[in-house]
């Protein structure tokens, strides 16, 4: 006798608060946004406000500057962060490394501190005229290697890159970290039979297990990176100096939409700015999700 | 726009007949400057309500960058106070233009004002005045007065003099001879570009004619500044790339550089800093040739209006009055030096630099920021690319021709001369 069970009502009264929560902080303002970029102050007015930003030298000039440094800022966190966060998680899960619950919270101290305290102390450590890098490297008799790094067109979005990565190296370092704790020492005592150790154990046994935790790692760069504004305003201010050089989607997203002194702000400017920048990232989600992760293989221990 | 006149002329007629014995009217200020709250109270209220013991006056300052949003919800809801502090320029139009600034060109104290000096709270064609001036901020170069006794330096009135003295100084070694950095574009564009531009381009014949479209940007007038700045290059302290605002005030206020290229408003931050380890000195824009007519940046900063739904337009008119009397200048002056009163009345300030730079009101003319009025209104923003182009030229990375093309071929794309006043 199975009788036709009851509507399940206790799964959609659960799941209410989050999703009722999520859609009203989140889905109805992206929606919002998207809506706001079709508008103009005399009414709607379709695409013309994507036609202005890709079609008007001014603003696609802006445009494109932001982009090619946002991808060059995920270009260094990828090419630094990430692997040094491997190779710190790497060397902490060492059994024979002491002081390592010190090391650990000593690297991931920086993630938790505040963009502005961030920038203000990179900026004073970096000062031509009080900073103690200049100092420093004349100490060691290598003050022919200091530039005014933040002031240069060619140095300056590096550095900050650089400052980012010091800042949050610590998060691949504590995911992988997980990771590599999450390996059963039955696969690594197996590869020790085999005669697999030391840092072939890492290559052959231990990274492949892990790409996956990799592939998050590197899906919550991009959004963070693409995403980013504030080391670049608290450090460069929303004129992204010198000459735009440090600009990013994030900043220049600011300047058009809540105006900078004179200039004022640009609500459905912005607006189309932000549409601009929802569409990178799901794009680029939407590579990792498909292209990529489907392609991991996955262990179950 | 007529309707608020109306109003208030009835409003007039009304209060005019029981001037009896009765409680004071309040009058409540809306202002974005916070850190003047203690000078309103203690000084400036006091002085005004003394003469004036019908009203009662309340200064009521909200943080300066949320003023502006804040304001507009109070207009827009009808709670805001009866005074207004005018922002110069395009900020306060809006308001007049929304019908929420009363129209105060009858007001008699405008007599007082020259019309530099109203400029920033007028409309484009100047017939609506809107805001009663309060005050404006000088440009030119603050000194180490001891440090130039002791390399034996004049000030410079030329150019050539002007780097003369900063050669010599740099071939001295004990100083950095100018503080300045690029790194936050703004004082390149302020305290260099538009602090010895009007020399230049003759203050405000220049002005309005690139208003007017008679002239350009990259006419000869307007890249010379750019020239100049230039050559500031080998002047500024190493690393001036990355040098910040206040790192500048700091090298100047620890004696570390002889000469600081800034405006008036510094007077109040350095005196306290400095304290007696140097004296100060100060001089204009250095001109071209000697015997030239000298031209300063005096530029409009702060104004006061009247919220056109005041309860007590006759009173708040009153207050006005005061405001653009000798008697209140003088108040002002003294208790914000560096902030000068726009008044014509002759103001005598106590501090020594303070009265140096408003001296130069009568040896030279005077002008305001040229991208302030109209001109940056629209995108690209004339002021903000001239931060940037400033900052560029001064870095060498820019030529100061390709940054005058620039900025012209920026303005024109959007602005056309002659429908300015519409």
């Amino acid at each position: 006798m199975a009788a036709r069970r009851a509507t399940r009502w206790h799964i959609a009264v659960f799941l209410a608060p989050a999703v009722l929560v999520y859609t009203a902080v989140m889905i109805l303002p992206l929606f919002g946004t998207l809506n706001l970029s079709l508008y103009r102050a005399e009414g709607f007015v379709g695409l013309a406000n994507f036609r202005t930003l890709f079609g008007d030298p001014h603003w696609s000039e802006q445009f494109w500057n932001a982009l090619r440094n946002n991808v060059w800022f995920f270009i260094i966190h990828m090419l630094v962060q990430n692997p040094i966060g491997i190779l710190l998680a790497a060397l902490l899960s060492s059994p024979r490394l002491r002081l390592a619950a010190f090391y650990r919270t000593a690297i991931f101290i920086p993630t938790i501190l505040s963009f502005v305290i961030v920038g203000f102390v990179w900026k004073l450590i970096l000062s031509p005229i009080w900073g103690i890098a200049p100092s420093m490297l004349q100490a060691v008799g290598l003050k022919f290697l200091f530039q005014p790094f933040l002031g240069q067109e060619e140095t300056a979005l590096t550095t900050l890159a650089l400052i980012s990565v010091w800042q949050f190296v610590g998060i691949p370092m504590m995911l992988i970290y997980a990771a590599l704790l999450s390996i059963p020492d039955e696969v690594l005592e197996a590869a020790e039979m085999d005669g697999i150790t030391g840092w072939s154990r890492f290559w052959k046994v231990q990274l492949p297990l892990i790409l996956p935790a990799i592939g998050i790692i590197s899906i919550l760069t991009f959004v963070g990176n693409f995403n980013a504004f504030d080391l670049i305003y608290v450090a460069q201010g929303a004129l992204a100096g010198p000459n735009f050089a440090t600009d990013i989607l994030g900043t220049f997203l600011y300047r058009t939409f809540f105006g900078f002194q004179l200039q004022l702000g640009d609500p459905n400017m912005g607006a189309a700015i932000a549409t601009a920048m929802f569409l990178i990232i799901l794009a680029g989600v939407c590579v990792y999700l498909f292209a990529i992760q489907t392609r991991l293989r996955r262990y179950q221990f | 726009m007529k309707k608020p006149i109306i109003a208030a002329i009835l409003a007039t007629t009304a209060l005019a007949g029981p001037a009896l014995a009765q409680d004071p009217v309040t009058l409540t200020i809306e202002s974005w400057r916070n850190d003047d709250l203690g000078i309103w109270n203690d000084t400036i209220i006091p002085a005004f309500e003394a003469s004036h013991p019908n009203i009662h006056v309340e200064f009521a300052p909200t943080a300066p960058a949320e003023y502006n949003a804040a304001l507009n919800a109070k207009l827009d809801a009808g709670s805001a106070g009866d005074l207004i502090t005018c922002r110069p320029f395009d900020a306060s139009l809006e308001l007049y233009n929304k019908g929420q600034l009363a129209d105060l060109t009858d007001l008699a104290a405008m007599a007082n004002f020259s019309d530099v000096a109203k400029s920033a709270w007028q409309t484009d064609d100047g017939a609506h005045t809107f805001c009663v001036p309060m005050a404006s901020v000088i440009h030119g170069f603050i000194y180490n007065k001891t440090a130039f006794d002791e390399l034996g330096l004049q000030e410079p009135t030329t150019v050539d003099e002007f780097f003369a003295v900063l050669d010599k100084i740099k071939e001295d070694g004990t100083y950095i001879p100018m503080a300045m950095g690029t790194n936050d574009q703004w004082e390149a564009a302020t305290m260099g570009y538009q602090n010895i531009g009007p020399n230049y381009w003759h203050g405000e014949e220049g002005r309005k004619a690139l208003i007017a479209g008679t002239q350009k940007l990259t006419d000869e007038d307007w890249v010379a500044p750019f020239e100049q700045l230039a050559r500031w290059k080998d002047y500024l302290g190493d690393g001036f790339e990355a040098q910040t605002y206040p790192d500048s005030q700091n090298l100047f206020t620890l004696g570390r550089a002889a000469i600081y290229p800034t405006g008036s408003w510094e007077i109040g931050v350095f005196r306290p800093q400095i304290g007696d380890a140097f004296e100060m000195g100060a001089f204009p824009p250095p001109v071209q040739n000697a015997g030239d007519t000298c031209y300063i940046s005096d530029h409009t900063d702060i104004g006061i209006g009247m919220n056109a739904a005041t309860a007590h337009p006759e009173e708040a008119k009153e207050f006005l009055e005061w405001v653009g009397s000798p008697e209140f200048a003088q108040l002002y002056g003294n208790a914000l030096p560096g902030f000068f009163p726009l008044s014509n009345a002759q103001v005598t300030l106590d501090d020594p630099l303070a009265q140096e730079f408003i001296s130069w009101r009568d040896q030279c003319e005077s002008t305001i920021r040229s991208t302030y009025q109209i001109l940056s209104r629209g995108t690209p923003n004339l002021e903000n690319e001239t931060w940037n182009a400033s900052a560029n030229v001064i870095r060498g990375t820019e030529t100061p021709a390709d940054a005058a093309a620039r900025l012209q071929q920026g303005l024109e794309s959007w602005y056309k001369p002659g429908e300015a006043a519409q």
